[in-house]
Formats: structure tokens, C-alpha cells, sequence
């Protein structure tokens, strides 16, 4: 079973009334590895990530994790896959009626029934991890800045210690710098756990930063997969477009929505 | 004629698709609270938020409603000499049909609104997804307290609300219309009977339920940003607000129709 993918993904189709968004996509995780998947606004990228958690049912195809097939589980046989994740949501999703230390301790509380007063102390030491001070653990998300926002979601994601983290556009809306600290606790806390990794996101420096691998995907489809060092040499248009930010090429961003 | 009743006919299957959806909401969320674990913190603070905080607009309507039914029943039965029905007329109209009703739209626009707009921001952030990769049930954990406490925090209020509107109506009885105090408690008492109450509090709960189910299921089926609440917590008010009144006819006719 050691030989299995992490995550393997087949001819996954999902579509909103007449939009079709995911059109027969394929790609598979090693375990371990840190896959970045990058794509303009509206490929398709969310909704992967949703399929694969089980947040979306595909409308057809299918979602293995460690072997096993996915897309149809529901209750107790879905916690189950699902205890295997973390996530870290775009906007933080932070719940604002609970301290920073009970955002963290979450999953260990609800998800696993563990005492609080334990949980607690699970929580400031992952808040640690992330750099932040124990004196942060008593506030409200809505008192932080959208950085330390950030860093107690990941801490949130990674407390449960899970074997897959998926990571939504995790530097959008961040400066430079505070970009460049979440990257580099994103790789420090996935080498840390030896958990696998996958990423959306736009940011380019983001997605060099924190990837093994690099797959692009376009109009539903992934249209490169490759090594993350070899992107630059990638020789596919879509690839070239998309890294040079160009809004000449093959990708034609739809100016109507509708 | 096809015409004029195709777009009835569409309006008629939204309908009762809606109904559908409603229903096997209810139906889950219903199966969900009868399996551990029972989250009594969290049914404690929403019977906190439901009953208590009501307390002063479900008492302020039910003063002025006694009141105002004394002086309005004053009016008509000193006509025929009737002046002694009136305590009669008084505490059958609240503990039956004012007291129940009155309190359930009350609370439809401060509770039913409330939760919501919560659990529709809770939507539209993420933090219902961020619930589920926590290895929380989302409906377990957001909208079973809230029908539990509907369901046990109305009948509560509506107990209180049934005696202070006898109170208000007392106090004009009394000091405005010269009643004698003791006549007016023993023509009171002599009247009402147990069923009166009785069906006023079983209609008290299925109305608690019922604002609690469309904040619920509103905000849960919220989508697109602060406009999508907005409207959820709209359809919340006005959907609990009709099905009270339909209910209320429904429930009236089954204990009272012979």
C-alpha cells in the first residue's frame, strides 16, 4: 500500500448549471510531496480542492486517498478520510465567536473529544510553532491583523497533526514580507509533520517558494505538470503565459463573466 | 390559457421544492441530535440568547396586548351588559392564540434574524467548510442547539408572556374601568382551563422550532457575500413569520374543531 498516491484524482468533472468547470481532470500526490497547482481566476482550481476534501461531489470521476475511493463516502466513513486533513482557508475562516487558543484546539476538542485544558496546551505549543506569544492565545480573530489571522489558521490546520494539507491561495491579500513568513512556515510545518502538500494559488513566488512539483491547470484540465525547477523551462505556452503575467497567449481571460 | 398558467404552475414546483429542501433539513438535523455527542454548552448559550434576552420585547408586546384587549373588549361588551365575560375573553385570547402567536413573530425577527445572518456570514467566510475539514458535522454543531433551544425556550417565554399580559390587562380593568380586583382574578381563574394553556404552549414550541429551522436552514443555504445574507436573513423573518400564522390555524383547528 506504501506504493499507492497520497491523493490520486481521475477524469473528475464537476459543472455549476451550464458552466463547466472541471472537464476530465487527472493528476495524482506522491506521499510527502508538495504539490503547487496554479491557475488564473476561475480555472477550475477551488473547486479541485473541494472535490478532493468532499466539501463538492464531483459529478463524475473519482478521488482516491491512500487507494481508496472517496467521492461516494458520507457520514461516519467521510469524518474518517477526513480527520486525515487540515486546510487552510483563503480568508482565514477563523471562527469569531472563539478565542484564538479554542480556534486551534478545535479539531482536538469537537473532532477528537479531547479535555480542554489539554487542548490548550496542544494549542499555544502549535501557536509557538507559527511564532506566535501565548499572550495572543486569549484574543478574538477579529483583533488580529490579517497576518497573525493567517498564522493561527495554519496553526489551526496543522494542530490535529494530519497527513494532507491543502492550502487555498495562501499569501492573497498578505504584503510581501508577511507572504514570505507564511511561506516559510508553510514549508517548515509540512517538513515538520512529513505531511503531504497541496497548494492553490496565483502567486508565483509563493508557489517557487513551497513546491516540489508544480501542475498548472487551464479551462478545467491540468495542462502542465512538471518538477518546480523546471518551470521556467517548461517549453508549454500556457505555463509561459501564466509566470510572465502576460495577457497575450493562449489563456484569454473572459472580460463577461457571463 | 396555457399561457397564464405556466408561470403558476413554475412558482407551484419551486415551491414545493423549497418545501423538500426544508423538510429533509429537518429531517437531518432532527437525526443528528438524537446521537452523541450532546453539545449542552452550546445549547445553553442559545437558550440563553433565545429565552432570556427575549424576555423584554416578548413581556413589552404582551403587556400592551392584555392591555389593549381589555379596553377593546370594554368598548363592545359594555353594549350588552357583558362586562363580566371580559376577564374570560382576556386570558382564553392571550394563553391561546395572542400569547403564543405574538411572541413566535417577536421572536422570528430577533432570533430567526440573528441566526441567520451568523450562520450565513459563517457560510459566505468559509467557516462552515473550515467546521467540516475539522471533523465537525457543521448542521451538528451549528443548527441542532439552535432548534433544540427554539424548541424549549418558546413555550418558556410564552408561559411568562400568557401572565403578564393577564397582569396588563388587569391593571386597566382595575385601575381604569373600575373593576373589583377580586371578581376580576376569580372570573379569570374560574375560566381558563388547561387545554387553554396548554395548546398555547404546544403551539409556543412548534413556533420555535419553526423560527429557528428557517434562520437555520437561510443562513445555511446563504451564498454571495454580504448581499446573500442580507437576503437570507430576509427569507428567515418572513418564511418563520407565514408559517407561524399558517400553523397557528392548523394547530387551532386540531385542538379545537370538533
Amino acid at each position: 500500500m506504501s506504493e499507492a498516491p497520497k491523493i490520486a484524482v481521475t477524469g473528475l468533472y464537476k459543472s455549476f448549471g451550464p458552466k463547466q468547470v472541471l472537464k476530465g481532470l487527472d493528476i495524482q500526490v506522491e506521499p510527502g510531496q508538495s504539490l503547487v497547482v496554479i491557475g488564473g481566476s476561475g480555472s477550475g482550481k477551488s473547486v479541485l480542492i473541494k472535490c478532493i476534501i468532499g466539501l463538492m461531489r464531483p459529478d463524475a470521476g473519482s478521488v482516491r486517498i491512500d487507494g481508496r475511493e472517496t467521492t461516494n463516502l458520507s457520514g461516519s466513513a467521510r469524518e474518517a478520510v477526513r480527520s486525515k486533513f487540515g486546510m487552510l482557508f483563503q480568508g482565514s475562516a477563523l471562527f469569531d465567536s472563539l478565542r484564538v487558543w479554542e480556534n486551534v484546539a478545535f479539531g482536538l476538542i469537537e473532532g477528537e473529544r479531547m479535555a480542554r485544558r489539554e487542548a490548550k496546551e496542544v494549542a499555544l505549543a502549535k501557536l509557538a510553532a507559527v511564532g506566535l506569544e501565548p499572550t495572543v492565545a486569549e484574543l478574538y480573530p477579529a483583533e488580529l491583523s490579517g497576518g497573525m489571522q493567517k498564522r493561527v489558521a495554519l496553526a489551526r490546520a496543522i494542530a490535529k497533526e494530519p497527513e494532507i494539507i491543502f492550502f487555498d491561495e495562501p499569501t492573497t491579500g498578505l504584503d510581501p514580507i508577511m507572504s514570505d513568513v507564511i511561506n516559510k512556515l508553510i514549508l517548515k510545518c509540512v517538513r515538520d509533520l512529513g505531511a503531504t502538500a497541496v497548494s492553490i494559488t496565483h502567486d508565483m513566488v509563493s508557489a517557487r517558494f513551497i513546491a516540489d512539483r508544480i501542475a498548472m491547470i487551464h479551462d478545467g484540465r491540468i495542462v502542465w505538470d512538471g518538477k518546480a525547477g523546471e518551470i521556467d523551462r517548461s517549453g508549454n505556452h500556457f505555463v509561459d503565459q501564466f509566470i510572465h503575467g502576460r495577457a497575450e497567449g493562449p489563456i484569454k481571460m473572459p472580460v463577461r463573466s457571463l | 390559457m396555457t399561457n397564464i398558467l405556466q408561470p403558476i404552475g413554475a412558482a407551484v414546483l419551486i415551491a414545493l421544492e423549497q418545501i423538500g429542501r426544508i423538510a429533509l433539513f429537518a429531517i437531518e438535523a432532527i437525526g443528528l441530535a438524537f446521537r452523541p455527542p450532546f453539545r449542552l454548552r452550546l445549547i445553553g448559550r442559545q437558550l440563553i440568547d433565545v429565552g432570556y434576552y427575549s424576555l423584554p420585547v416578548v413581556g413589552l408586546t404582551a403587556i400592551f396586548t392584555g392591555m389593549v384587549l381589555v379596553l377593546q373588549s370594554y368598548t363592545g361588551f359594555t353594549r350588552f351588559n357583558a362586562e363580566a365575560a371580559i376577564p374570560n375573553v382576556v386570558v382564553i385570547s392571550l394563553t391561546r392564540e395572542l400569547g403564543p402567536v405574538l411572541a413566535g413573530l417577536m421572536v422570528a425577527g430577533r432570533i430567526g434574524a440573528a441566526m441567520a445572518a451568523e450562520i450565513g456570514t459563517m457560510r459566505v467566510t468559509e467557516q462552515i467548510d473550515a467546521l467540516s475539514t475539522l471533523s465537525t458535522n457543521p448542521i451538528k454543531y451549528l443548527v441542532v442547539p439552535r432548534l433544540v433551544a427554539g424548541l424549549i425556550a418558546l413555550p418558556l417565554l410564552v408561559a411568562v408572556a400568557d401572565i403578564i399580559g393577564v397582569f396588563g390587562g388587569y391593571v386597566i380593568a382595575i385601575y381604569k374601568l373600575g373593576f373589583n380586583s377580586s371578581a376580576y382574578i376569580k372570573n379569570t381563574v374560574d375560566f381558563v382551563t388547561s387545554l387553554d394553556v396548554v395548546s398555547g404552549l404546544v403551539k409556543a414550541a412548534v413556533f420555535g422550532f419553526i423560527v429557528a429551522l428557517m434562520g437555520c436552514y437561510n443562513g445555511y443555504h446563504s451564498r454571495g457575500g454580504a448581499q446573500g445574507v442580507g437576503a437570507a436573513t430576509t427569507n428567515a423573518v418572513v418564511s418563520a413569520s407565514i408559517l407561524i400564522l399558517v400553523f397557528n390555524y392548523m394547530l387551532t383547528e386540531a385542538f379545537f374543531s370538533r
